[in-house]
């Protein structure tokens, strides 16, 4: 069971994705350079956040081009398993994996706090460790998270049951995702992007440990 | 040749920045200013001198890269 963390120029927030993914996988996951062309042996990979490419032009749209992406494509194609986080879920919709794209916030603030999630499924690989309508926190740190989709496909995401966190009180919608959706999944179920960082809460000292069920389920799952 | 890509949110797609680039207008006095959408500008010099070639290659651009039609629409201009 190897996991594979991408990394490309300008993302910052590969080493607390790495933190999280050892603690559940009991292993050091693979770093893996926007160069690289080859995946064989990777079972899961990790797109972190950041800010990849600087942003440019829109966020994650040079980073849908680098070359490790057609490797990603190729292993999604295969029924292999990915997570994208933050920039990561930006560069999987600008991939074309997942459907949809992340606008600027609905306030244009830049958002650096938490948030709080309802788990719409607890029967995929990501979230068997919750349970379905469990809420859970998870800080948020980005500009541009206001997912977008025309009404036909947000229709097909919630009737095909592809909608895996709805943005949930207290906290509620802040940056104005459409129907609130805060993380969606591959019709396979097998790749999801969410913009806020269950990573960031894995451990006591960081303030919660809300977000390690993720990242057991996927260790407990992908051990089996 | 010289291909001018304009690439702007679709109606419909909230459009935050022209919002509040129309709010600052506003707070500056021009009253009048309504509906505000920004956009980018893209220059592109082409080795091409045919213009329906470049036209048709700064479309493909446009649609690989350039825009995500997704939220995007774009207009092409040659000079």
């Amino acid at each position: 069971m190897t996991v594979g963390l991408l990394v490309f120029p300008g993302i910052n927030r590969e080493r607390d994705m790495a933190i999280a993914l050892e603690r559940s996988f009991g292993r050091a996951p693979r770093m893996v350079w926007h160069r690289e062309t080859d995946l064989a042996g990777i079972d899961l990979v990790v797109i972190p956040g950041g800010f990849s490419y600087g942003d440019y032009l829109r966020c994650g749209a040079m980073a849908a081009h680098a070359p490790v992406m057609q490797a990603v494509r190729a292993h999604a194609a295969r029924g292999g398993y990915v997570l994208g986080v933050c920039n990561g879920f930006q560069i999987l919709t600008e991939t074309g994996l997942l459907p949809g794209a992340l606008l600027r916030n609905a306030h244009l603030r830049f958002l650096s706090r938490d948030c709080h999630l309802r788990v719409e499924r607890a029967d995929t690989v990501f979230t068997s460790r919750y349970r379905q309508g469990e809420v859970f926190r998870a800080p948020m740190a980005h500009g541009d998270g206001n997912y977008f989709a025309d009404a036909a496909t947000l229709d097909r995401l919630e009737g095909e049951g592809l909608v895996a966190f709805r943005y949930a009180p207290p906290t509620g919608n802040l940056n104005g995702s459409a129907r609130d959706i805060a993380g969606i999944y591959a019709p396979n179920l097998r790749v999801l992007g969410l913009m806020p960082h269950p990573e960031d809460l894995v451990d006591p000292l960081m303030g919660g440990e809300d977000g390690k069920p993720l990242f057991d389920s996927l260790a407990t799952a992908l051990a089996a | 040749m010289k291909v001018t890509v304009t690439v702007m949110l679709k109606p419909g797609v909230l459009d935050p920045q022209g919002k509040a680039i129309g709010q600052a207008l506003h707070t500056l006095g021009f009253a009048n200013v309504g509906e505000v959408r920004a956009g980018k500008v893209i220059e592109l010099d082409i080795a091409e001198n045919d213009p329906a070639r470049a036209r048709a290659q700064a479309e493909e651009m446009a649609r690989q890269l350039l825009a995500n039609t997704v939220i995007e629409r774009f207009d092409i201009t040659l000079s």
